[in-house]
């Protein structure tokens, strides 16, 4: 091996360097594409594109604001539901249950990751929409009511079923990923804080305190999954693309009217504008991650455990 | 040294791989022009999905030699293929715009192969006689002009019916869709403010506010069968295969007629004398008592002049087998067959197809 050596060496990081920077090369020749086959549209609509409220492929009027505002809506509710459970279950655990315990628990919520989204899909048909029409819908309007996120007809089909999927969908993730960054938190921190005559509580927050910002990326993730997320939120959600503010209306998201359309897609123009809510989809998630990084490393402030993510 | 052996290694099998399948490579086409085996791929509308995989399967018992793949991935898609030619044959139950056409460079045939009908299909519990829905009644619904079932104007057409105080919830198709293009066809030549605000397309702008989209017939059937007090429109066969409950439909001479096998084939027999020489025709609203309303060709899209005479050979003596000896298997799967005089046009179709200007079939 001695002829080797700093040559060696030399292959070895050319090979790395083209690993690393082919990732930057997909990405950038993914925009490029994009932009050149949306470049009809985008000349046509310029920015109004993203601000226009109506879709009508048949008068060739493409606004994707209704797409925007689902994808992001649906993508709250999602994390609303799903952040508090899925910390929930992390801490239970890592501090709370015994290894007999935590081991199947843990099992099970990885167990939910693997499940294709057309079941959760057709679950969501035939579960969960009729328990929101029948109980749940009924429910919040006799008591909020007077609130307008929860107006209107209850269908069982619409924006708070998708979300609630979607919820669903994204709690194993953000789960898994919680426990680990929980895990890494060194021992002695909380052996010091009991030591200290911490109570379960107060040392549990300061587990959390250090490992914020891990947290934070594990919502980043869960977050990359529901914007993407297409099947099940295209089965449930209503498909029709309008803003409203009760949460019972049907809605639409960027994802899933590119899942139902793009291979149906045959005139120019359309094609066109479906390409470019992709390039828009792609910008979101672009945004909402740099978002989410720089809110790591505020939150990260001090702690070394940001390196951890 | 070990290392850098085994690494000289493993590039020596890699290469020899490469070589080898080379060559498998290479060896492909001569085998397939030998005709011992040729695989055609066809691709677009679900509608007639069931029967077509039917065809397929049958024929390829007789033939098996021939190995034929149909992919249900939708009209527009079907048409997409064709224009692509990433399939040797598209399908779809729209026929082409002229502008489509135009844009494929070459003469594209259209082949009528079944009939079907779209129906509209509810669930409402307490009603047990089949709802009779006129094409003003339905376009009142889809454009949220008649909200609830207790509607007056739902009424005068279904007084014993027990409709109930509830608000209607309309089931439409949110891809592009050739049954789509059927039903909104039906609305727009029977009622004046559907043409006006939603026309006919196989994706409509639908009115924003009223209904749920779902994709596929299959989405639009789930959501029906699940959500109590919706309507949705479907391709009969689904409906048949899921004991869904279908609507009559009142036709031009005013008379409600249930989607069956017999109306189905009284529109296109109304409509047979019409038919224009390249057999693009739309037969909603025909005329004739007994004819129903929303019914539709499907189509096999294919080019006149086929690239390769071999695939070519098979694309033709299996849509001629199709349109004759296939007819047999159309009633069980609730499709209609072809009208005699159609079958005769389409039999001039395929006895035109060639290939380098050399006939594919002997007539």
């Amino acid at each position: 091996m001695a002829q080797t050596g700093a040559f060696g060496d030399k292959i070895f990081r050319i090979v790395l360097l083209i690993a690393a920077s082919s990732i930057l090369l997909i990405v950038a020749a993914i925009f490029f594409m994009m932009v050149q086959n949306s470049l009809p549209t985008l000349e046509r609509f310029g920015i109004g594109f993203l601000f226009g409220g109506e879709w009508k492929p048949a008068q060739e009027e493409f606004g994707a604001l209704p797409f925007i505002y689902g994808t992001v809506v649906s993508s709250l509710i999602a994390l609303a539901l799903s952040v508090p459970i899925s910390v929930g279950i992390a801490i239970f655990l890592v501090e709370q249950a015994p290894r007999y315990i935590a081991r199947p628990i843990a099992f099970m919520v990885e167990l939910l990751a693997a499940i294709p989204s057309v079941v959760y899909g057709l679950w969501g048909i035939f579960v969960l929409a009729p328990f929101i029409r029948e109980y749940l819908g009924p429910f919040l309007q006799n008591y909020l009511g007077f609130v307008p996120l929860f107006q209107g007809r209850v269908t069982g089909i619409g924006m708070l079923t998708g979300g609630t999927i979607l919820a669903l969908m994204v709690t194993p993730i953000i789960t898994a990923v919680v426990r680990d960054v929980l895990e890494a938190v060194p021992t002695t921190q909380r052996e010091a804080a009991l030591a200290l005559g911490a109570t379960r509580w107060e040392t549990t927050q300061i587990v959390l305190g250090n490992a914020a910002s891990g947290i934070a990326g594990a919502v980043v993730l869960g977050l990359g999954r529901a914007i993407g997320e297409t099947m099940a939120v295209t089965m449930v959600i209503g498909n029709s693309p309008q803003i409203s503010a009760s949460l019972f209306e049907p809605a639409n998201t960027i994802a899933s009217l590119l899942a139902a359309n793009f291979a149906e897609a045959t005139d120019k123009v359309y094609l066109s504008a479906l390409i470019e809510i992709g390039l828009v989809l792609f910008l979101v998630t672009f945004v909402v991650n740099a978002f989410a990084k720089l809110l790591i490393m505020k939150v990260a402030g001090g702690t070394n455990s940001a390196k951890h993510v | 040294m070990h290392l850098i052996k085994t690494f000289l290694i493993t590039i020596g099998i890699s290469l020899t791989l490469i070589g080898c399948s080379g060559q498998k490579i290479g060896d492909g086409p001569s085998t397939a022009s030998s005709g011992s085996s040729i695989r055609l791929q066809g691709s677009g509308a679900s509608f007639p999905k069931p029967i077509y995989e039917k065809w397929v399967n049958e024929y390829g018992k007789a033939n098996a030699n021939i190995k034929i793949d149909y992919q249900s991935t939708g009209s527009g898609a079907g048409q997409k293929a064709l224009l692509a030619k990433t399939a040797d044959f598209g399908a779809s139950d729209d026929p082409m715009s002229d502008e489509d056409l135009k844009s494929a460079g070459a003469e594209v045939l259209h082949i009528p192969t079944v009939l079907g009908a779209v129906v509209l299909t509810y669930n409402l519990e307490a009603v047990k006689e089949p709802l009779k829905l006129s094409a003003q009644n339905v376009s009142d619904i889809y454009l949220g002009n008649i909200k609830k079932w207790n509607d007056e104007r739902l009424k005068k057409d279904n007084p014993n019916a027990a409709l109930p105080d509830a608000d209607i919830l309309p089931v439409y198709r949110a891809d592009s869709s050739g049954t789509s293009a059927v039903f909104t066809d039906f609305l727009s030549k029977s009622v004046p403010e559907w043409k006006d605000k939603v026309g006919m397309n196989k994706q409509p702008s639908w009115i924003t506010g009223v209904g749920v989209g779902a994709k596929g017939n299959d989405g639009v059937m789930g959501q029906v069968k699940q959500t109590p007090n919706s309507v949705g429109y479907v391709e009969l066969t689904f409906a048949k295969a899921n004991n869904l409950p279908t609507a009559l439909v009142k036709n031009k001479a005013g008379e409600f007629v249930e989607a069956s096998l017999d109306t189905v084939s009284a529109a296109a027999a109304a409509s047979v004398a019409s038919m224009p020489d390249d057999l693009r025709t739309q037969i909603t609203n025909a005329d004739g008592k007994n004819a129903y309303p929303i019914s539709s060709y499907t189509y096999i899209l294919v080019y006149k002049d086929q690239p390769d005479p071999t695939k070519g050979k098979a694309v033709a003596d299996f849509l001629w087998w199709a349109i004759h000896d296939g007819e047999k298997f159309v009633k069980e799967l609730h499709y209609a067959p072809l009208p005699s005089e159609v079958v005769k046009k389409v039999e001039g179709k395929i006895n035109s197809m060639t290939s380098g200007g050399k006939a594919l079939r002997q007539s």
